[in-house]
Parts: structure tokens; sequence; C-alpha cells
């Protein structure tokens, strides 16, 4: 069984966020995705200061056998990108949900109305593509 | 029956096994209306025959004495190279997917990317691309994935770009609404000035095109060209003949100002000059290069060196995530085949050359088309078109249609050059010509003969 | 084969300052021609120094180090790897075809043979035109979707840009597509492998550019509800791909032009017996119907009374325009064309016919052995799928290892995970030049490999042991890239 985490939000193409009062977020992808990706060799984050729109492609994260891009849950500017899976990918694989974050988004509008799961939805939504 | 293996006994003991009582059973899937008729194709022959018809046509084709370029150039190819390179554990096996009974391929292939780096100045090489005309077009979508400070794809097409290049980058890249504009060249010089560049500055431009030498055998500026396109966040396509890179400045070192970013950004061309015969047009190989930077935008195989499970080292393709059969549509090409045997023999022809071999190669050529467009000029009714330096072509201009000067040459059994016409309409009845290394002085002499002769009939008779 | 036979230096290792193949230089010229110094290159390029003998032997032994088709039996599943006759290499390498430049005087002698081999090749697939320039399969289906985009444009219903492809359709015609400037849409497969027929008309409509299709699937199967497919499309006002890939299962049992197809390419490198190369040149030539007449990408081959000549922008104004510098690989199409005059009408036939046998009596072995195909009720078609996975729950083994150990065996491997849609599964094509014998000894070596499963499974998951190199770790490859050898600083 995968780790999810229960204070984050999550999507249905398995990106993760963590949202902080003031409207900043942080965004990942799932223990699932990294382990379903298998070793990761190469990631690219979004450069700081790009405008984002929600459900847009912005980082891309691949592995020997499959590239795939990881798209913004939610509009807003990019405040910060994890300079270090530059040069350590496996971070990504080992800590998806700590040293392995992709990048920070600094939104204006509530969160709310995002297309967002609970932890405890995902999981189900991950039992249900399972089966 | 032709390269069928099949007995009588073995054909009826396998439809035993499969359970069926004739070979046609075995298409019962295939709705009866749709079963095509007799074909209307000649019966086959044996290789004897079909050996006398092929030599044949070829003897009728016949050896002419050739001066054209133009994308093509005839080298000398040392016998090594395809006796090795049609061994068929090069010419029959497929693309080395796996590694472990492809080490030979994939050895040459990292062998063949370390040289095309080393001529290009460049810090990656992919393992080749169709031709140089396609990998121009590669370039141009290559160009529009990278720069993120364009948004444009607007790509700057000097006319002094060999125009099928320009045609086929239009025929591949258009598709994606990428324009291409024209900027024209110094009608004296025969190079492209940077006075034609002036108007871009500060626009938003994806790319530049740099042919070096350019398509009329000119040597451009392209240290101010490469300066000039970086200080407008425009990067620079660099299309380059290998074989004048023993002499030239490699593109990786283009550009002389310290504040932006020395060097093409992609290098392309056509591989051909290095050991690959003209073959009335292929099978050639385009080749690619760039930064490192930039290595997961560009298309193509590419091999890797790594380790094997006993920690010795081994050779694979690697950055496959980027290709199409992993990332499907938003692969960065649909390229799939390349031009690996091509490329086998190109690593076999640097090898034998080195770079004293390649350096002599494009020095002897150099010397000669310096030669030939002198002796040319000095027939009554032809001057040579441009002044700015060039490598191993020249365009000369006649005083009269070239249609018919090449094709009497032609009936002598010379080709005199490539008649500019259609192309070039502004410059007159101009030609383009070329000698390489394997021309000699006698044949440049024959050649001025010949059109003397052809041009000024009554002062030859006299 | 020991280690010391099996390893060889970089060429760049075995270079020597000073060291030359100096046979091959050409004599110096005298004059005054020179480069201007700022144009000039600073430093000589670090190529290698080597004698010729060293040459000659380094590419030779990394030659031998090559599963090839002349030393093994290479069933890759959808590459088609049949012999290559070598009359077609040593006709095509006569010197005057060597030495032909492109932009002479048309050589009548070369353009016969275009001439004909297009005429062969619209004669067998059916279709109205054929143009040999695409330089590949890719290259090909490229040529064909631009077409498709060029004739809805030119009846200013350009807003068709959605290609159709089934799920299990090779990697290339999605990308395809997008280079096309199409978006793609997947539909699924049946449990059979036909075309799913309730998701084809749901799929398509007004913005249905066309569908791109291989015939036999890539799931080794003739797609039986190809007409019906070929009616819901053209009244969607789509038209018809064909993916040539697999041409070789029905070459003279029927014709893509007969099943409804608009447009079609052919890989020469598969079903007419041009070399793989190592990867590459392939050829792509492209068929079409009447309505995509206009849009052939040229140079085409023409016939003015009994004059060849080569069709361009001005015979063919509506073109989509050339995809290469020249006429494509001339030499290539070449070798296509001796081949099919080697073989002739009957020898066609007799390519799928025997392609068809050779793959159904490897199935049936394979099936009574206790290895699973992957559509037991349907008839093979020059290939078929084993899916693994009964054994990769049991045994934990996985259908790279089986093809790793199947080296150790002296085959080289099917095509492994393709298509997608079948776990673990091994793609057969053992192609029509393979003898009984050859067949029933790759059948042996995989009941081998099978008995291995259940008592040392360990022999699977660390194969291969017999090759110069053992599994590479690809994602060191990809992680610390080393992708050109550099002179020591």
């Amino acid at each position: 069984m995968s780790n999810i985490p229960s204070d984050l939000r999550y999507t249905k193409s398995h990106e993760w966020l963590r949202a902080a009062p003031n409207g900043a977020v942080e965004i990942g992808i799932s223990d699932h995705a990294q382990s379903a990706l298998g070793d990761l060799v190469f990631v690219e984050v979004p450069e700081v200061g790009r405008a984002l729109k929600a459900g847009e492609a912005c980082a891309v994260v691949e592995s020997v056998k499959a590239a795939s891009d990881v798209y913004s849950p939610v509009s807003g500017k990019v405040t910060a990108a994890n300079a270090a899976l530059a040069s350590q990918p496996e971070l990504l694989n080992q800590d998806p949900y700590g040293a392995g974050w992709l990048f920070r988004l600094q939104t204006n509008a509530p969160i709310d109305g995002a297309p967002l799961m609970s932890a405890a939805d995902y999981a189900k939504y991950l039992a249900d593509q399972a089966s | 029956m032709a390269f069928i293996p099949h007995t009588p006994d073995d054909i009826s003991r396998m439809l035993e096994a499969i359970g069926v009582r004739s070979i046609d059973d075995l298409f019962e899937e295939i709705p009866a209306g749709l079963r095509a008729g007799a074909l209307k194709v000649p019966e086959g022959v044996g290789e004897m025959e079909l050996g006398r018809l092929m030599s044949e046509r070829a003897a009728g084709d016949g050896r002419p004495l050739n001066f054209i370029g133009a994308g093509a150039y005839e080298h000398h190819i040392p016998a090594p190279v395809w006796a090795i390179a049609t061994r068929g554990e090069f010419y029959s096996a497929y693309t080395p997917y796996q590694a472990e009974a492809s080490q030979g391929t994939l050895q040459l292939i990292y062998e063949y990317q370390s040289m095309m780096c080393a001529l290009t100045g460049m810090e990656v090489s992919n393992a080749s691309l169709y031709d140089g005309a396609s990998a121009l077009a590669e370039a141009c979508l290559m160009a529009v994935r990278t720069n993120r400070a364009a948004t444009s794809r607007r790509i700057l097409m000097p006319r002094s770009v060999n125009p099928t290049y320009a045609c086929v980058a239009r025929a591949i890249a258009g598709n994606q609404d990428i324009a291409f504009e024209a900027v024209d060249f110094d009608r004296s010089a025969g190079r492209t000035p940077l006075e034609s560049l002036k108007p871009y500055g500060g626009q938003d431009i994806t790319a530049l095109v740099v042919q070096q030498p350019n398509f009329f055998g000119c040597l451009e500026e392209v240290d101010q060209l490469t300066d000039w396109a970086h200080q407008n966040k425009i990067l620079v396509i660099a299309v380059v003949n290998p074989i004048s890179l023993a002499l030239l400045k490699p593109p990786g070192h283009w550009g002389e100002r310290i504040d932006v970013a020395r060097g093409a950004d992609i290098v392309c061309g056509e591989g051909q000059p290095l050991g690959v015969p003209l073959s009335a047009g292929g099978p050639y190989f385009g080749f690619m290069a760039t930064r490192m930077q930039y290595v997961r935008q560009m298309p193509g195989r590419i091999v890797g060196r790594t380790l094997d499970a006993d920690g010795r080292p081994g050779f694979s393709l690697t950055l496959q995530a980027r290709e199409q059969h992993i990332r499907r549509s938003k692969a960065t090409s649909n390229i799939c085949t390349n031009q690996g045997l091509m490329v086998t023999a190109a690593t076999i022809y640097l090898s034998l050359l080195g770079a004293a071999g390649l350096e002599r190669v494009a020095a002897v050529s150099l010397q000669r088309t310096a030669d030939l467009a002198a002796s040319l000029s000095r027939v009554a009714g032809v001057r040579a078109a441009f002044t700015a330096p060039r490598f191993h072509e020249a365009v000369l201009l006649l005083d009269r249609p070239a249609a018919p000067v090449l094709a009497a040459l032609a009936r002598r059994g010379i080709f005199g050059g490539l008649d500019l016409a259609e192309r070039y309409p502004e410059l007159g009845h101009a030609i383009l010509v070329c000698a390489t290394e394997t021309k000699l002085a006698a044949d440049i002499d024959s050649y001025a003969g010949a059109l003397a002769d052809i041009m000024n009939p009554s002062r030859a008779a006299a | 084969m020991t280690d010391l036979q099996l390893r060889e230096p970089l060429i760049f290792e075995l270079s020597r300052p000073g060291r030359q193949a100096s046979t091959q230089f050409p004599p110096p010229a005298f004059g005054s021609a020179e480069i201007p110094a700022h144009l000039r290159r600073a430093a000589p390029p670090a190529l290698p120094a080597v004698s010729e003998l060293q040459a000659v032997r380094h590419f030779t032994r990394l030659s031998q180090m090559n599963f090839s088709i002349d030393t093994h039996f290479y069933p890759l599943g959808s590459c088609t790897m049949k012999y290559n006759p070598k009359a077609c290499n040593a006709f095509a390498m006569l010197p005057e075809f060597l030495g032909r430049h492109p932009l002479g005087p048309e050589p009548q002698g070369f353009l016969a043979c275009m001439y004909e081999l297009q005429e062969m090749l619209q004669e067998i697939t059916g279709m109205q035109a054929v143009s040999l320039t695409p330089m590949a399969g890719a290259q090909g289906e490229f040529a064909g979707v631009a077409m498709i985009r060029a004739y809805h444009r030119s009846r200013n219903d350009g807003g068709r840009n959605e290609i159709i492809v089934p799920q299990a359709a090779h990697g290339t015609n999605p990308a395809t597509a997008a280079m096309c400037g199409c978006s793609v849409k997947e539909i699924p497969c049946d449990e059979n492998g036909d075309v799913d027929i309730d998701s084809l008309k749901a799929a398509v409509g007004p913005a249905t550019a066309g569908i791109m299709l291989t015939n036999p699937s890539t799931l080794g199967v003739f797609e039986r509800k190809i007409t019906e497919v070929a009616r819901i499309v053209h009244e969607a006002g789509g038209l018809l791909y064909y993916d040539g890939a697999n041409l070789n299962a029905i070459l003279g049992k029927v014709r893509p032009g007969d099943m409804g197809f608009d447009v079609i390419h052919m890989n020469l490198h598969k079903t007419f017996s041009t070399p793989h190369g190592g990867g590459g040149p392939g050829s792509g030539a492209v068929g079409v119907g009447a309505r995509l007449l206009p849009f052939l990408p040229i140079p085409m081959v023409g016939k003015d009374g009994a004059r060849f000549r080569w069709l361009t922008e001005r015979d063919l104004p509506h073109s989509i325009g050339r995809l290469s510098g020249f006429m494509g690989n001339a030499g290539v199409n070449l070798r296509a064309y001796i081949y099919m005059r080697l073989l002739g009408r009957e020898g066609m036939v007799r390519v799928a016919e025997f392609a068809t046998l050779n793959a159904n009596y490897l199935m049936k072995r394979l099936e009574a052995a206790g290895f699973e195909a992957a559509y037991p009720s349907r008839r093979a078609s020059h290939e078929f799928i084993i899916t693994l996975k009964r054994e990769n729950r049991l045994y934990q083994i996985t259908a790279m290892d089986v093809a790793k150990r199947l080296l150790d065996y002296g085959f080289h491997a099917p095509t492994t995970y393709f298509p997608l849609l079948v776990p673990e599964c091994l793609l057969i094509e053992p192609t029509e030049t393979e003898a009984k014998e050859d067949l029933d000894r790759f059948c042996d070596a995989l009941i081998a490999i099978r008995r291995e499963m259940e008592q040392e499974p360990e022999k699977l998951s660390s194969a291969p042991h017999t090759m110069p190199v053992r599994r590479l770790d690809d994602v060191r490859a990809a992680k610390q890239l080393d992708l050109a050898w550099k002179p020591a600083a």
C-alpha cells in the first residue's frame, strides 16, 4: 500500500498539494506515482515567477521507462522550485512528500473550488483504479 | 521458391501441427470479398538474369566527370569503409534495443557521437537523423521547444541557406505553425550581411539559421551573426559541412562577445561527405549536436556509456523517454529509424582519415575549387559572382543562359555544375560549381577546355 | 567466447599522435587558397589517429559483438527481420549507381528502376500512385497525415484535426499526428483484438481528420471489421490511413486499397527486405487513392514517351512538398526494386503464405508446450503474442528476463512490452525465410527456459551470461550522462 498522508490533498493525475493559510501552496507527486514511474532520472521544475493556470502542464518527471507531465492543480504564481532535484532526482523516489517536493505557488483565489481529493478519497480512487 | 526454405514434407508436417489442411486455410479470417486477384507484377527472375539487366541500366547511366556539389559531394571513399559496413553483422542487424546483443553497433555510435562533438565543438550529438535537409527541419522544431524566451515561432532563414533545405523545413515544420522569414544576402559578397538582420533586432524571434559555408560556397561572418542573435535572445542553428570543419571554426566556438553565450545552440548538417557515396541522392544521413543543457529537447536516438551488472563498462540507448515509443504524442519527434548504416560508414571514414587526413581533404578541395573558378573565369563570357572567401564551391556568371551550356557539357560526359536560374533568377545566368580532392588538375583542364569550346566555338577552332 | 575476445577498447584509446592511414590521404595541392584567420579552426578536432589495419580490426571486432539476421534467428515482432538477399546490395552498389550525383541530368537506367518500383508497389497495394521519397516509416506516416490535412484544407474543411488511433497502435502514430498539428483520440480494442466499433462510432465527428490503422494489427491478428470501420470513418468525412508495418502478412492476399484505405505507407526495410543496418536507413514509400493524388510528396518519377524524368513542384503544385534534400533513400529503394524483381508475382504471394505458416506453426508449438497465447482463438497473422503473466505471477519472471535468457541460447529476443495492452508480452515474428528446424530449435530453447523458471529462476533474472556485457544499468546511463569520449585535459 502506498503512503498517503492525511494532511494533503490529491488530484486524479497523482499530484499532491499542501496548503498554508496565506494562500501559499506546495506541490509534488504522490508516493503511488513515484513508485509507478520507478527510478527517476530527471526532473524539470517550472521557473520561479511563471504564472500557472489550473491544469497546466508545468513540470516533467522522467524515469528510464516513462516521462510524465505534472499539472498544476491550482492557478498561481511560482514562488519557489526544488533546485535539488536537478542533481538528485532520487530525492523524489525517497521522500515524495518532503525533500522531493516540486514547486511552490502563491494563489490568489481560494483553492476549495479546485477538484481535489482528501487522502481517504484518493486512497479509494487508487483502489478503484487497481481493480 | 525464392528465399523460402520449406520442403513439401516440412509444409505438410507444419500444417498438421497447426491442424489445417492447406496454407490458404490460414487466411480464412480475411473476408472473402476482399481477397486479391492475380497481381499485375512481372514474374520473378534469377540473380544472373537480373544482374545483367541491372548492369545494363547502370552502364547506360555512365560515369560522368562531376563538378556538381550543392549539398552532395564526391569525395574519395577508402576501400575499408564499405567492406566493413556491409558485413552482415552491421548490415542486417536491427536498432540496438537488445543492448547486450548489440554492443558493436552501440559502441560504434558512441564513437560516432564523440567524433561529431569533436568536429562541431558541441557537447552532445545524437545517433543521426535522415539527411541534412530534414535535420534542419528537426532543428527548427527543437529550437521552438528550447527557446522559452520566444513565443512567436518565427525563424529567420537567410536566402543563402540551401533553398531545398528551406523547402523541407517548411514542409515538415510548417504543420506546427512555424513561420520562416527570408533574410536577403549581399549581391556582391554572396553572404548574409548584419544589416539585413538589424530590422529584426528586439523582436520576438525563435532562431536564426546560419549555413557555413553557405549554399553559394561563401563563408559567412559567423561570429557577428551569432553575437547578434544571442544579444537578441535568438537561438543559433548552424548548418555545416563536416569536411569543412577540419579547417573552419567549429560552430561551438562561434561568436566573440563575452557578455553573451558563445557558440551555436543547435548544429546540424548533411553527413554524406563522410564516406557515403552520392548514390543518386541517398541514403545519406543527417547529424545533430547541441549543448548538454538542451539534450532532452534533441530528437533521435542517443547512446550512453554505462556499467553492467558486474560493474564493467558497456553501452545502451539512453534518454529513450523522449522518444515516440514511450512518449507517443508528446515525443520530441516521430523519428524511429535513423540512418545507422551510414553512420557506420562515417565512423570508419573518420577513423581512417583522422584530423590530419580530413584537413588534407578539406585543404585540397579548397585549392581545387579555387583553381577551377580561376580556370573557368578565364573563358570569355564567364566570371566569378561573389567576392566573399569560399570553401569548395563557387558561383559563376555566364553571359548567356546556362541550361544549353550545361547540356552541351553533359553530352561530352561532364556535369558542369548546377543551374541556379530557377532558384535565384536575380543572379542572372548563374551556375554553382564544386571541385573536391577527387578532381585533378587534368580534370579541371578538361572542363575549362570543353567550356571554352562550347561558349566560343569560333575562337577555339581558330 | 572468452572475455579477451569480447572486449574492445574505444578507437580513441588505440590512437597515437602521428599515426596515419596515409594511403587514404589525397596528395597535397599547391596554391594560395586559404581560409581567413578569423574563420579558421584554432586546434585540430580530437579524432583518432590509427593505422588502416587498426581501424579495420577494431570495426570488424565491433561487428562481431552484434546479433544480426546473417548470424542469428531474429524473431523481432513488428520488425520483419527476413533474409536480406546479397544480390540486392551487390547490384545497388554498381559503381555507376553509386557515383551518380542527384542533381545531374536524369539517369535513365536508375529512373527506370524507380518508375517500375512505383508501379509494382501501386499494384500490390491497390492504390492509384506511389511516391518513394519518404525516408523511413515514420516519415511516410508524416507524409500520409500531412496529405490528409492538405485534402481537408483544400475542401475548406480545415477544422478536421483529430486523428483516431487504436490503443494498440505503434508509438509513431500518435507522435506523427502531433507533428502534423493534430490531436489524438485513442479507441480501445475488444477482447478478440478487433477495433471496438461502438467506441469508434462515438469517436468520429466533424473534427475527424482520419484514422490510422495497422492491419493485421499490432496484436498479430487481422482486423475483421475493416469494411465497417472504413464505412464509419468515410461517412463521418474522415480518411483511412494504412500503417504498412505489417504488410508482410498480407502481401498479394489482400490489398489495402481494396479494404478502403485512402493512403498507405510501406516500410520497404521490412516487407521488401532492404537492410535494417543497425537502425536505418529505411524507406517509407507512400501510396494514395484518387482523393489524395494531388498532394503526394515530391520528387516522384514520371515518364514522357520513352523518357523518365523527375516530377517536381511544377507537375504537382499542391504537393505537401519535399521531405528530403534530394529524393529520399534512393539506394534503399533500388534494393527494394531488386528484391521485388527476384521474387516476382508468385514469390510475393509466397511471402505472406510462408510468413503466416511459420507464425501459426510456432504459436501452436508454444501453446502445446504450455505457453499462453494472447489471442488463442484467432489465427496468427505473420506474428503472434505470448503473454507471460502467469509465469510472472508464479515465478516472478518477467518478459525481459526471458528475452535476455534467449540471447544465451543464441536467439535474438522477440519484441518485449509491445503492444502495451498485453502484460509481460513477447511479440514473435519468425518471417518466411526461416526453416522449420530453426523454428523448432527456438521453440526448444523456450521450453528449456521454461524449465529453468521452475528450477533455477536466478539464471533468468541475471541473464544474459554469455554476451560481451551483462545486463546494463539503464538508470545510471540516463542519470550520469556519458554521451561522448573526451580527450584528457
